[in-house]
């Protein structure tokens, strides 16, 4: 387990070359997640607090485009 | 249905991932997916197809670009067997959905700016203004209504319109060339003259954009993008998404407020409760599955899904009903159950061609239901009345007679 994890923490990786703008993490996590003028992912956080929501947006990316990776 | 309708449309036998009884997807399409997962199938435009079921299948095939093509798919139409290549080319450009990466990606970055969740906020208060100018009509006319012609059709169509730049007086010949371009029970040939009638119809809009750009979409495009999009390509683009954005949502409206009806408790949850409203809007999605299939995808190289060989070259359609209700996925799918909706259904699709106008849709219905529902809380069907329309890439209503 990471330092991050122990903390209750995850740390959130946006591949933004693979990102199509569809916004789902936005509506999951609008707190950890935000769109550029471009539609692009942008992190407002690297490492939020563990929870469903950051988990769903990973999961829900339609691209692909999010991981959840070892600090 | 005139009699010649009836005796066409029974010539024709839908794929199992299109066929269903009302609401519910007919009950081989789960067999298949509960049994042998993947299978060969007949389609109507005379090829077999591997119609894939699971959600996990469903998922890794539309997450593989480069396995599974979309631009190759479009390509094996027979509807396109004796077009030129330059035809060909002129008849698919700007059409996202005929496109692999990196084609695709150019296009959809364009139009992503267009579609992010604030920009979609921003959109809100017209779109609760045009919802809301419909039920007043609604109201002033009196019961019954023809919920479909009245409601569910005008709003997102009003609402794409505004959005992309397209004259709402235009909009009977526009909705009537979607339904017949849409319509799997016309010849191909018929689908395709209206395809190119659709087309002309776009090329004088982007002749008029292209001398006076406005603020709309297509006003953008040819500001922002117009050394880099071709003529046809801001065709194409305007084109499809006139079709889906009207298409699928009014669908949506149509069918769902129907399955509200039917299932009163989760109607009355959807009214009385506006945090319920988000989640219920996902539940219906999944559980309405309006879109049957993603678009046909055929296989670059050799493949497998789910354990089942899939030889290269050979057509692969995902069954999207199969797979938002897949209890692999979902406790107890064959229930509507709208407080337990969340993302993580694949009635938008998935991978990078998942519905580009998503965050509209999502905002339409969740303006829509509770306005429609709240205006009139005594809203029922008129009963024996209500018309399902099968024949159809995208499954809905055809009429739907409400009283209050």
């Amino acid at each position: 387990m990471s330092a991050a994890e122990q903390d209750g923490q995850v740390h959130v990786v946006a591949d933004r070359d693979t990102c199509i703008g569809a916004g789902m993490c936005v509506m999951s996590a609008d707190d950890v997640f935000d769109q550029d003028d471009d539609g692009l992912v942008t992190l407002l956080v690297e490492d939020p607090p563990d929870s469903t929501a950051v988990h769903r947006a990973v999961a829900g990316c339609p691209s692909g485009a999010l991981r959840i990776a070892p600090r | 249905m005139s009699q010649s309708d009836t005796r066409t449309r029974a010539a024709i036998e839908l794929p199992v991932y299109m066929r269903r009884n009302e609401f519910e997807p007919v009950p081989e399409l789960a067999a298949l997916r509960d049994g042998p997962r993947v299978a060969r199938v007949r389609t109507a435009f005379g090829i077999d197809v591997w119609a894939v079921t699971r959600h996990e299948d469903v998922r890794t095939v539309l997450s593989d670009a480069t396995t599974f093509s979309n631009t190759l798919g479009l390509a094996r139409m027979a509807m396109m067997d004796d077009l030129s290549d330059e035809e060909r080319a002129r008849m698919r450009a700007g059409n996202l959905l005929a496109f692999d990466p990196p084609e695709h990606t150019r296009l959809r970055r364009m139009l992503t700016p267009e579609f992010t969740i604030r920009r979609m906020r921003r959109l809100e208060p017209r779109i609760r203004e045009i919802v809301d100018e419909h039920l007043d009509v609604m109201a002033a006319k009196g019961p019954p209504s023809d919920l479909v012609a009245d409601f569910a059709l005008p709003v997102p169509s009003l609402v794409i319109c505004e959005l992309l730049g397209v004259p709402y007086a235009d909009r009977d010949a526009f909705q009537r060339r979607t339904g017949l371009l849409l319509d799997m029970s016309l010849p191909m040939a018929e689908r395709r003259r209206v395809g190119l009638e659709s087309r002309e119809y776009m090329a004088t809009l982007v002749t008029r954009a292209q001398a006076d750009p406005g603020e709309d979409l297509l006003g953008m495009l040819v500001r922002e993008h117009g050394d880099d999009l071709s003529f046809d390509e801001l065709a194409g683009i305007a084109s499809l998404l006139l079709v889906a954005g009207h298409e699928t949502t009014s669908n949506m409206l149509g069918l769902g407020t129907l399955a509200l009806l039917r299932h009163p408790d989760q109607l009355a949850i959807v009214r009385d409760d506006p945090a319920a409203v988000e989640p219920a809007v996902e539940e219906l999605l999944r559980w309405l599955s309006i879109v049957h299939s993603g678009t046909m995808k055929t296989t670059t190289v050799d493949t497998e899904i789910g354990g089942v060989a899939i030889p290269k070259g050979d057509t692969v359609m995902c069954a999207l009903p199969a797979a938002n209700r897949d209890p692999a996925s979902i406790d107890d799918p064959e229930r509507l159950d709208v407080t337990r909706g969340a993302i993580g259904h694949l009635a938008f699709g998935h991978g990078i061609h998942h519905c580009l106008g998503a965050p509209l849709a999502r905002m339409e219905m969740r303006i829509a239901f509770p306005a429609l529902l709240r205006r009139f809380p005594t809203l029922a069907e008129v009963p024996g009345a209500a018309a399902f329309r099968s024949f159809h890439v995208v499954y809905g209503m055809a009429r739907m007679e409400v009283t209050w």
